[in-house]
């Protein structure tokens, strides 16, 4: 019974990782985009209705990334290319996409597939609970703790991620020493849209296998506080995503249990958890200079 | 006076590189025109000109982050259109700037292996950087974290960042307007070294006395326009002052006590202020006494509390206990900026865009902004709105600044234009006690004179000025009495006229001995 509720847990906090790691890739480069719900809707809808019809979940997974690739390229040309108000565009983008996804989505309603298959490594999968809870999960899952390894590296190792912080700390210096500013940007919002896609995916794939309106239920804006609360550094988005997806598995098990806590006040706990590491991140002057984003949220213009 | 180009004293170094004709524009404003330019391998080279004069615009072209109207750049003989500033780093050309472009939350070993080409770890880059600090005693910690560092040791990351690439022309601009005359002078040394190992510096300064102490050749501009290059040996700071200047810009000579002593009008008796941030500077036991009909002047390096102490006394940081400001013996040390105004005292910030001024708002909104507590603008919570646009054309007036449309938004002006109005608003007002940071920062020559004697002006009629300001020149020019801030305390203050440049540069330093140099001068 603890096993299975475990389990779910493990499972409810793969989309966040996803979307979490997405954007924090996005905020590092010193974009603020508040469309993740919206993307996450368009990769669920996209990956749902081409894994039914072609009857490929790897199709789905595939066409999922895209559909939320597509989306963010939409939020990057105003953004980047027309210099629009970051927090407006994104919150537009939000709202474009739930209702683009439910237009497309009409059809789908009622449908049901095959989730993704759980993929049990071989002896391991066999230990005693341990094999249960960590080696047995399907491919989206191993691939979410891969994603951030690949990401933390990334950020800390490559030269590339070291441009990718430079951009987001001082966005006119990294133009004058002849970086591409809007280049480099415009692929993390292209990286951001396609990992909150594969978050919007295992939605309808593999957590709750048919489509819904508005299926991601505020999981997109979950995301966000997520990459707060990790103060934008990638193992901490795993651990954030974990305690968030417990969270919200515990409304359920609780409601399911008669606890006399009300739900609501467990939806809250995310955002007053992001609240509070925001609280103790502006109190640490030294820690925000070294993790958080200078640049985040504000245009550039190039010639200045 | 005109001044023939002169061949260089040293016929045998070849050009390094030779700029001719060059002329760029912003819209009507024309930044450089028809500048003609060349430095040789090796040479110490000063471009030298007022805030304004274009230099700025000259070197971003030099150095591809913008490209010339017109005119040819040839570098070691041939023709070259420098693309951008990784095609300048290609050719040998590193710049250093003025406001530094590090990454404050990298490391210093990060910010430059960006600078680099690729393909070289962190690790070893670290151990160059280490290699070539102790080399020319730069002293650069490569695992040291950039906002950790002081103002001296970033501009020195900067250097270390642009040797690293082994350049052949180093641009600086104005790189010791952020450093006491001691830091400077260990600058200078590390330059001379570079100069001796054949790499070419081209210098930026308004400030003659270094030019003359540190480079062989000087080129000046004056409002985009190349008025010569000289000999710097065979010149003194006056004349190249007058070639920088133009002789129909007049001067201000430096200011004689005020004949009789007149009494106190703002008095701050130990003003203590804890710091609010790891990188606030705290105020130590500050006392000091501005009179009526002087100027105070107030010197020293940015970072040493000119900020925290400037907030103190607009009140928006505000003090605890009784007593430790007053105006006219009134205590004000827990009033607000609104309740200090009513008390007689004006202010202007340092910072125009943003603090002095809202960029988005028109002038009569900004006018507004500085006197709606004192009752004319203001009737029943109503703002009379064609008094305000009154007030604001009034002050346009009578401090020459020019505008682009009538009632225009204050991001419409030029800084020293906008520097005139908010410097002006408050003189309007007839303040008993005006306070000004860095009143001309950033301001063309001519703006910063009429700033200046307005503040003069105001001081003749019985008002007590306070001015604190990092240029030197500024103080001399126009303060009766200098106290000197460093690291948080307050200098003695000291009849201006009685004072050198040097005691005043080691006050700034916070050596010990101009500590009792100046108290023998007080005495």
């Amino acid at each position: 019974m603890l096993e299975d509720l475990i389990l779910t847990v493990l499972m409810t906090s793969v989309p966040l990782v996803y979307a979490a790691t997405g954007e924090l890739i996005v905020e590092r480069s010193g974009v603020l985009n508040l469309g993740v719900e919206g993307m996450m809707l368009m990769g669920a809808v996209a990956a749902f209705g081409i894994a039914m019809v072609s009857g490929s979940l790897v199709l789905g997974v595939i066409a999922g990334g895209l559909a939320g690739m597509l989306t963010a390229a939409l939020f990057g040309i105003l953004v980047l290319g027309f210099a629009t108000n970051q927090v407006a565009t994104g919150l537009a983008l939000t709202i474009f996409g739930a209702g683009l996804s439910g237009l497309v989505g009409a059809p789908l309603i009622g449908h049901a597939i095959e989730g993704l298959p759980v993929l049990r490594i071989p002896l391991l999968s066999d230990l005693p609970t341990v094999g249960k809870l960590v080696f047995s999960h399907d491919l989206m899952a191993y691939g979410a703790v891969i994603l951030v390894a690949a990401v933390a590296y990334f950020l800390k190792r490559t030269r590339a991620g070291l441009v990718l912080r430079a951009i987001g700390d001082n966005h006119d210096s990294a133009h004058a020493l002849g970086y591409s500013v809007l280049g480099v940007r415009f692929m993390a919002v292209l990286f951001g849209g396609l990992m909150a896609g594969f978050g919007g995916a295992y939605l309808p794939l593999a957590l709750t296998p048919h489509w819904a309106e508005g299926m991601t239920a505020g999981r997109g804006w979950i995301a966000l506080a997520l990459v707060v609360f990790a103060s934008w550094m990638p193992w901490r988005v795993l651990v954030g995503a974990l305690i968030f997806g417990g969270i919200t598995i515990m409304q359920l098990a609780g409601q399911a249990r008669g606890w006399t806590v009300p739900s609501q006040f467990l939806s809250m706990l995310p955002y007053l958890a992001t609240i509070v590491v925001l609280v103790l991140i502006s109190r640490n002057r030294e820690f925000a200079l070294a993790n958080s984003p200078a640049c985040l949220g504000r245009a550039f213009h190039a010639g200045k | 006076m005109t001044a023939s180009p002169r061949p260089s004293r040293n016929q045998s170094r070849s050009v390094l590189l030779n700029a001719s004709g060059i002329c760029k524009h912003f819209g009507d404003f024309t930044a450089n025109d028809d500048v003609s330019f060349s430095i040789g391998e090796g040479e110490i080279h000063a471009l030298l000109g007022e805030n304004g004069a274009g230099k700025s615009t000259f070197v971003k072209m030099i150095y591809g982050l913008m490209q010339p109207d017109s005119g040819q750049i040839e570098w070691r003989g041939q023709p070259t259109v420098i693309r951008s500033p990784q095609h300048a780093r290609e050719l040998g050309i590193g710049m250093v700037f003025q406001h530094f472009s590090l990454f404050q939350a990298l490391t210093v070993a990060e910010n430059i292996a960006l600078a680099l080409p690729p393909g070289e770890s962190l690790a070893d880059l670290a151990d160059r950087v280490r290699r070539m600090s102790a080399e020319y005693g730069i002293g650069v910690d490569p695992d040291a974290r950039v906002h950790n560092l002081s103002v001296g040791q970033q501009q020195r990351v900067e250097i270390v960042r642009c040797l690293l690439q082994d350049p052949s022309l180093l641009i600086m601009d104005e790189p010791t307007s952020v450093l006491t005359p001691q830091e400077t002078g260990q600058l200078f040394d590390v330059l001379r070294r570079f100069s001796e190992a054949g790499v070419a510096i081209l210098f930026i300064s308004h400030k003659l006395e270094e030019i003359r102490a540190l480079t062989e050749r000087a080129t000046v501009l004056r409002r985009g326009r190349n008025v010569g290059t000289v000999d710097t040996a065979g010149q003194s700071s006056k004349q190249l002052a007058e070639m920088m200047v133009g002789d129909s810009v007049g001067d201000i000579a430096g200011q004689a006590q005020p004949g009789s002593q007149t009494s106190a009008l703002l008095e701050v008796e130990s003003l203590n202020r804890p710091a609010g941030t790891a990188f606030a500077t705290p105020l130590r036991q500050i006392c000091f006494a501005a009179r009526a009909g002087e100027v105070l002047g107030i010197a020293g390096i940015a970072g040493n509390g000119q900020d925290e102490l400037m907030e103190a006394l607009t009140g928006e940081w505000r003090g605890q206990g009784a007593d430790v400001i007053r105006i006219d013996n009134v205590d004000i040390t827990r009033e607000g900026p609104s309740r200090r105004r009513q008390h007689g005292l004006g202010f202007v910030p340092e910072e125009r865009n943003g603090h002095a001024a809202v960029p988005s708002m028109t002038l009569s909104d900004n006018a507004l902004l500085t006197s709606h507590s004192l009752g004319r603008v203001v009737t029943r919570g109503l703002v009379d709105e064609a008094a305000t646009r009154a007030m604001a054309a009034e002050v346009a007036g009578a401090f020459d600044v020019r505008l682009p449309q009538e009632n225009p938004m204050a991001s419409a002006l030029s800084g020293g234009n906008l520097q005139k109005f908010v410097v002006g608003r408050e003189i309007s007002k007839r303040p008993r006690v005006f306070i000004v940071s860095q009143p001309t920062w950033g301001v063309d020559v001519g703006a910063a004179l009429s700033i200046r004697t307005a503040i003069l002006d105001l001081a003749a009629a019985g008002s007590a000025v306070v001015m604190i300001s990092q240029d030197l020149e500024e103080i001399f020019a126009i303060s009766h009495r200098v106290a000197v801030l460093y690291d948080g305390a307050l200098s003695e203050a000291m009849v201006t006229a009685d004072v050198t440049a040097e005691t005043l540069g080691l006050l700034m330093g916070g050596s010990e001995t101009a500590s009792a140099m100046a108290a023998e001068v007080q005495a």
